[in-house]
């Protein structure tokens, strides 16, 4: 579904990415770990079209990203959950998601989808009405993803989902990552946390200084030395 | 009773002028985070445009008011071309101070490419009075400019307000406002979002260009910094960025000026009119209505 080859990016003289390849196939869920600074959120910026790549290729199944405006891409299925959250915190929750199905004309596609993000996420039903810059913060992730949810994607973006969270929040938060996947989304999870990245994956890049260090299996990579010792803190 | 009357109705047709044009300034300073210092010269325009069209339309048999359709058209146009063609690519490559002094260029520009039109001339052009006769009730007495500058007014930022709300486009006006990058990954378009903006801040000052017009029958290509200073100092006092905030504030300087002329003097308007902006921001620093959010970095 997704295909990057040869990537690189950089800001002014600094160069974040030095070439990396990756490649997340129809229904997967993939994960993409580095240390702070390793540049996950910048290749997630550079898919989305926020950033532009000074050279490589980015295919989403057969179109050219980076020959698409950055607004048009949700068009093709693609969403991101951004790093931080980025609600729009002087709109209400359900003000926030129907901004989600911005791009999308049908009404009855949009009321199933507003359907299923309150079916999962209780929580958010229950705040509807409520601005979400008053929301905690596993609510906000909950609504940046339920807003992403909203476009109707085939594959959906997660920048560090975990960031900031209670442990019980962020199993919640994965186990929901868990049912996207099962529902047919398929998913490129960016993630600081490892271990829990890796134990929900089906394939795992790590990402050094801009450049893809290790790849492979996530349970494989679960039981790495390298990745133990780097990553998982053992 | 009749005098105080009076001083509430100037004050509140002012106000709604001023409430017009500060509207401009803050929807695009919500949006793009400039002080479109170019605003208030869109006034100007407008007061040309109509200077010329009001004629022409009443030579046709139409009303003459209903040259402010073509006001605003011009106006709106003049906006976009503003952004498209100097604004946005400053935006592009520079900060915010290269924007803010580009804004302060066009200002200029407009003013000084007017005055090279012969047609327009340095000299003050004195427009086609309209709506210049008087309704009585009682003992009180108000010009139709008065009652059809308020109501107006409060139609349009009533609507206005509805539109931020209710509608698809001003909903994506909200979110561009608040943040630009998640705005995009909704899919809005926002480089189309800006440009109806100013699109919108412009033709409102066409409106408010016939409101004043009708009130002080001259057109000249300075009348837009007076103007504009007094409905920037409005949309600062209601809290830049707000629109409520901006139509509150013009109508606050009004009614101050107002009020001040008629009970004190009026050279003392624009002292208290200064005072109170004074005050309030050391009160509120970020005007009445105005939200105290960091910027985001
Ligand atoms: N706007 C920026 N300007 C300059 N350098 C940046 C910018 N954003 C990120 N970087 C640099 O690019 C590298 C990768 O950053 P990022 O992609 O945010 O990492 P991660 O998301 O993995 O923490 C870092 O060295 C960071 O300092
Ligand atoms: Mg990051």
């Amino acid at each position: 579904m997704l295909n990057i080859k040869d990537l690189c990016v950089s800001y002014g003289a600094i160069s974040a990415l030095k070439g990396i390849s990756l490649t997340v196939n129809d229904g997967e869920l993939v994960t993409l770990i580095g240390a702070n600074g390793a540049g996950k959120t910048t290749t997630l910026h550079t898919i989305s079209g926020l950033l532009k790549a000074s050279s490589g290729t980015i295919m989403l199944d057969d179109i050219d990203l980076q020959k698409t405006p950055a607004h048009k891409i949700i068009e093709y299925g693609m969403a991101q959950v951004p790093e931080g959250r980025h609600v729009f915190a002087q709109m209400t929750v359900l003000e926030n998601l129907y901004m989600g199905a911005y791009s999308i004309s049908d009404k009855k596609k949009i009321e199933d989808n507003i359907e299923w993000v309150f079916h999962h996420f209780p929580r958010l039903k229950e705040r509807s009405k409520q601005l979400a810059g008053t929301l905690s913060g596993g609510e906000q992730q909950m609504l940046a993803t339920g807003r992403a949810i909203m476009t109707n994607p085939k594959i959906v973006l997660m920048d560090e989902p975990s960031m900031g969270l209670s442990p019980l929040l962020v199993s919640e938060i994965f186990s929901i990552i868990k049912e996207l996947q099962k529902s047919g989304i398929t998913i490129l999870l960016v993630e600081q946390n490892a271990k829990m990245a890796l134990s929900i994956a089906d394939r795992a890049y790590v990402l050094e200084n801009g450049k893809i260090s290790m790849s492979g299996n996530a349970s494989e990579l679960l039981n790495d030395e390298r990745v133990k010792k780097a990553y998982l803190g053992a | 009773m009749s005098t105080f009357m009076q001083f509430i109705t100037t004050g509140l047709r002012l106000g709604s002028v001023y409430a017009l044009i500060a509207l401009g300034y803050t929807m695009v300073y919500g949006i793009i985070k400039l002080i479109n210092f170019a605003h208030g010269d869109f006034i100007m325009v407008g007061g040309y445009t109509l200077f010329f069209t009001i004629p022409a339309f009443m030579k046709l048999g139409l009303p003459g008011w209903a040259a402010v359709f073509i006001a605003i058209i011009v106006c709106a146009v003049v906006g976009m071309l503003v952004e498209l063609l100097a604004y946005r690519p400053v935006r592009k490559r520079g900060n915010n101070l290269t924007s803010l002094i580009t804004a302060i260029a066009m200002s200029f520009i407009l003013e000084n490419l007017a005055q090279a039109i012969p047609a327009i001339g340095p000299d003050p052009r004195v427009p086609y009075m309209l709506f210049n006769n008087d309704i009585k009730i009682g003992s009180f007495s108000i010009s139709v400019a008065t009652l059809i500058t308020i109501v107006v007014s409060a139609i349009i930022m009533i609507g206005l307000y509805q539109f931020t709300q209710k509608t698809k486009i001003g909903r994506a006006m909200r979110c561009v406002s608040e943040d630009k990058q998640a705005a995009v990954l909704m899919g809005i378009n926002v480089n189309k979002v800006i440009i109806i903006t100013f699109a919108i801040g412009a033709g409102l000052a066409a409106v408010a260009a016939l409101m004043y017009i009708a009130q002080y029958p001259k057109v000249t290509t300075t009348m837009g910094a007076t103007l504009g200073i007094y409905a920037f100092v409005s949309a600062v006092l209601g809290g830049i960025g707000s629109l409520p905030g901006a139509m509150l504030g013009g109508i606050i300087i009004g009614i101050v000026q107002s009020g001040t002329s008629t009970y004190i003097s009026s050279s003392m308007a624009d002292t208290f009119v200064y005072l109170i902006l004074i005050v309030v921001l050391m009160v509120k620093p970020a005007g009445i209505l105005g939200k105290n959010i960091g910027e985001k970095v």
